[in-house]
C-alpha cells in the first residue's frame, strides 16, 4: 500500500455531466435523505487511504459523535447478550406492564421482557444491517468501477442495468421477492435488499472512476504495463475511499430501515428476535390501541438513533472531502460591500456613502 | 427532442424490465410456494380463473416463450389475475379502487415536501452559519433518519390516540358515503392530514439539504456575486441567479427518491390503516396473495417510471444545456 500513487490534483466531482444528474449523493436512506448534495470530492491520497479516513473521524467533531453512537450499539451487539439472562422469547405473567424497575423496557402482550428482547435483538439487527451493508457495497464498487474504468459495450449495459435498477422501486420489489422466497429468515431479507439496493452506489462510484481514468497516474500505470485489474483496484479504487466509505454508511443506513420494513409487513422469519420483529408482534397485537407505548417506542428509538449516528459520520465525510460544505457563515453583506469599495478604490469606510454621493459631497 | 426521445427509450426499456422481472420471479424462485397454495384454491374458482392464476405462476407445460406471451397479452388487455384477499375481485378492480387514495395523499405530500424543503433548503444556505442553519438540518435529519412507519406510529399514538386530534384510522368517516360531497371530501381530508403530516416530516430534510449544499456551491460563483454588485435586490439574486442554477441536482433527485418516498408512504398506510396500495400491499404480503403483490410492484413501477419521465422533461425546461 506504501507505493500507492499521488494524486495530481484534488480530484474533481463528476457533478459537471448534467444529464447524470444526481451527481453523488452520500447518504440512501429509505426517504430522500438519499438526495444528493454536491458531488464528494475525495480528498487528494496523501500517504495512506487509511490515514485520511482516519482523519476524517478524528477531526470531525460530528463524525465523532456519530462514531460514538455507533460505537456503542456495537458494544451493546457483541457484549450486550452475555449480561442477558432472561430468555427473551420466554412468556411471563407480567403482561403488558409499562416500563418499571423490574422490567426495564416492560413486556409484551405474552408477558416478554422487551429489554431483553431489544438487547438480542440488537445484535441480529446490526450484524445483518452491517454484512449486508458490506455486500451492497462490494457490488457497486465492483459493477462501478468496471463500467468507468472498462467504458465501451461494458460500460454501455453495465450503466443501463444501473439506470434500470436505480428507477425501478426497490422496496415494492423487495416486498414481491421477499414474499415469494419460501425460506425466511435474516438471510433472505438480506439477499433481497441486496439484490433491490447495489444500484445508486454504482452509479457514483462509475461517474467518479469516469473523471478518473484519464489522469496522468493512471495513464502512467497502464503504459507501465499494468494489469487492468490492478490499476482499477489498486490505482483507481483507493482514490475513491472517502466516497466508498460514505457509500457504505448511507447503504448501511438504508438497509436497516428496509429490512425494518420487510419484516415489520411479516415478510421475515417473526420467530427471530430483532427490532423488525419486536415492530411486528407489537403492530398484530394492536399494541397501539391498548397503549403500549413502549412495546414499539424502544426498537424504533434504537433504529432512529443508529441511523442518527452513521448519518453524522456521513455528514463528517461529506464536510472533510468537499470543505465548502464546513459550517463557515458566508460572507455578510456588509463584509461584501467594503470588499466591493475596497477594489473600487474607497476606503473601508465608504460602504456607506455611494461611490458618486462623496464627489457631489467635495 | 433527440435527448426526449432517448429518455422515452430508456424508460420503456425500465418497464420491460420490471414486466420481464414480474413474469420471471415467481419463476426461478426454488420450491413451489404457489403450486401449494393453488391446490387452497381448487373448487372455489371456476376453471378459466384457475387457468389464469396457472398461467401467473408458471404451473403449465407450455415452453417458456409461449407463456411470456400470453402474460404478455393478459397485460395488455389489463388482466393481472384474480385477487386471493379480495376474492374474486380481479387485481386490477382492487388496484383501481386503492389507486386514488395513494395518489392523493402521496402525491401531495411528496410535492408539499419538496417545494417547502427546496425553498428551507434556499434560506438556509442565504443565511449560512445562522441560527435556523445551524438547528434546523440537524433536526429535521433525524426525523428523517427515524423509519417512517415508527415517526407514523409515534405520531399516531401522541397526536391520534392521546390527544385525539386526529383520527385514529382509516381514510374516511365510515358513516359517510363514498361520492363527491362536501361532507365526505371535509371527512377525507381530515384523515388524510396526520399521514401527510408525518410523510412530510420524514421526507423535507433531504431537499433541504440537497438544496442548501447546491446553494452553497452556487453561492461562490462569480455570477452571483456580480449579481450582487449590481445592487440586484436580494430576493431577484437569491432565486432568480442562485437558486434556479442550484435546484437542477434537487429536481433530478426528486425524480430518483420518489421510489422511496413511495415506499416508506406504502408502510405509512398500513400503520393509518388509511385505504391505498400500501393497505393492500399488507394485506397481500400477510395472505400470500401473489397476483396482488405483483400487481402492486408493476403499478408503483408504472407510475415511478412515469413521475421519473416528467421529470426528466423538467429538466430540459429548467436547463438549457441539455437540450
Amino acid at each position: 500500500m506504501a507505493m500507492l500513487p499521488q494524486s495530481p490534483e484534488p480530484v474533481v466531482a463528476p457533478l459537471s455531466q448534467p444529464q447524470q444528474g444526481a451527481g453523488a449523493g452520500t447518504t440512501a436512506g429509505l426517504g430522500p435523505a438519499a438526495l444528493p448534495g454536491p458531488a464528494l470530492a475525495p480528498t487528494p491520497v496523501s500517504e495512506r487511504p487509511w490515514m485520511s479516513l482516519w482523519r476524517i473521524f478524528t477531526l470531525n467533531r460530528k463524525a465523532m459523535v456519530g462514531i460514538c453512537i455507533v460505537g456503542f450499539f456495537f458494544l451493546v451487539a457483541i457484549f450486550g447478550p452475555f449480561f442477558i439472562h432472561r430468555d427473551p422469547s420466554a412468556l411471563s405473567n407480567d403482561v403488558l406492564v409499562p416500563p418499571s424497575s423490574s422490567h426495564w423496557l416492560g413486556t409484551t402482550q405474552t408477558g416478554q421482557d422487551i429489554f431483553s428482547q431489544l438487547v438480542v435483538g440488537t445484535r441480529v439487527s446490526i450484524l445483518w444491517g452491517m454484512a449486508t451493508g458490506l455486500v451492497v457495497t462490494a457490488i457497486s464498487v465492483l459493477v462501478g468501477l468496471c463500467a468507468g474504468y472498462l467504458g465501451g459495450i461494458v460500460d454501455e449495459v453495465l450503466s443501463l442495468l444501473i439506470n434500470v435498477f436505480l428507477v425501478l422501486p426497490s422496496f415494492p420489489l423487495a416486498v414481491l421477492l421477499a414474499a415469494y422466497v419460501p425460506f425466511k429468515g435474516p438471510l433472505t431479507v438480506a439477499v433481497v435488499i441486496t439484490l433491490t439496493s447495489w444500484a445508486y452506489q454504482a452509479r457514483v462510484l462509475r461517474a467518479q472512476t469516469l473523471s478518473l481514468r484519464r489522469r496522468d497516474f493512471v495513464e502512467a500505470a497502464r503504459s507501465g504495463g499494468e494489469s487492468t485489474w490492478r490499476i482499477i483496484f489498486f490505482e483507481i479504487f483507493p482514490n475513491e475511499i472517502a466516497i466508498v466509505a460514505a457509500g457504505f454508511v448511507g447503504t448501511a443506513i438504508y438497509v436497516i430501515l428496509a429490512a425494518a420494513g420487510l419484516e415489520f409487513l411479516g415478510l421475515g422469519d417473526v420467530t427471530v428476535v430483532d427490532w423488525g420483529t419486536m415492530f411486528y408482534w407489537a403492530q398484530n397485537n394492536d399494541a397501539l390501541l391498548l397503549g403500549a407505548w413502549w412495546w414499539f417506542a424502544a426498537p424504533g428509538l434504537c433504529i432512529a438513533l443508529l441511523g442518527a449516528g452513521l448519518a453524522l459520520i456521513n455528514f463528517g465525510i461529506d464536510e472533510v472531502a468537499n470543505p465548502r460544505l464546513r459550517s463557515e457563515a458566508r460572507p455578510s453583506k456588509r463584509l461584501l460591500r467594503q470588499m466591493l469599495a475596497r477594489s473600487l478604490g474607497g476606503g473601508p469606510g465608504s460602504e456607506t456613502a455611494p461611490v458618486g454621493a462623496s464627489r457631489s459631497l467635495g | 427532442m433527440r435527448h426526449v426521445l432517448r429518455r422515452l427509450g430508456f424508460y420503456l426499456v425500465a418497464l420491460w424490465a420490471s414486466i420481464t422481472l414480474n413474469f420471471i420471479i415467481p419463476r426461478l424462485i426454488p420450491g413451489d410456494p404457489a403450486g401449494a397454495l393453488m391446490a387452497r384454491f381448487q373448487g372455489r374458482m371456476t376453471p378459466q380463473a384457475i387457468h389464469a392464476l396457472e398461467l401467473q405462476f408458471g404451473i403449465s407445460h407450455d415452453p417458456l416463450w409461449v407463456q411470456y406471451i400470453q402474460y404478455l397479452g393478459n397485460l395488455l388487455h389489463g388482466d393481472l389475475g384474480t385477487s386471493f384477499t379480495y376474492f374474486p375481485t380481479p387485481v386490477a378492480t382492487v388496484l383501481a379502487q386503492e389507486l386514488p387514495w395513494t395518489l392523493a395523499l402521496v402525491g401531495t405530500s411528496v410535492l408539499i415536501s419538496f417545494v417547502l424543503g427546496s425553498l428551507l433548503g434556499v434560506f438556509i444556505a442565504w443565511r449560512r452559519g445562522s441560527f435556523l442553519d445551524n438547528v434546523l438540518p440537524p433536526f429535521l435529519t433525524f426525523f428523517s433518519a427515524i423509519p417512517y412507519f415508527w415517526l407514523a406510529l409515534i405520531a399516531l399514538y401522541l397526536l391520534a390516540y392521546t390527544l385525539r386530534w386526529f383520527p385514529v384510522n382509516g381514510g374516511y368517516d365510515t358513516s359517510l358515503t363514498v361520492a363527491l360531497t362536501p361532507d365526505f371530501l371535509l371527512s377525507a381530508l381530515n384523515h388524510a392530514l396526520l399521514p401527510g403530516f408525518t410523510i412530510v416530516l420524514a421526507s423535507i430534510s433531504g431537499w433541504m439539504l440537497g438544496m442548501r449544499n447546491a446553494m452553497i456551491t452556487t453561492l461562490t460563483e462569480d455570477y452571483v456575486l456580480l449579481a450582487e454588485a449590481k445592487g440586484l435586490k436580494e430576493g431577484r439574486v437569491m432565486f432568480s441567479y442562485a437558486a434556479r442554477n442550484a435546484i437542477l441536482p434537487n429536481v433530478t433527485g426528486f425524480a430518483l427518491s420518489l421510489g422511496f418516498v413511495v415506499a416508506g408512504s406504502l408502510l405509512t398506510e398500513v400503520v393509518f390503516s388509511y385505504p391505498g396500495v400500501g393497505f393492500a400491499l399488507l394485506q397481500a404480503a400477510q395472505n400470500s396473495d401473489y397476483p396482488l403483490l405483483q400487481g402492486i410492484f408493476l403499478l408503483i413501477a408504472l407510475a415511478v417510471l412515469g413521475a421519473n419521465f416528467l421529470a426528466d422533461l423538467a429538466y430540459l425546461v429548467l436547463d438549457p444545456r441539455v437540450r
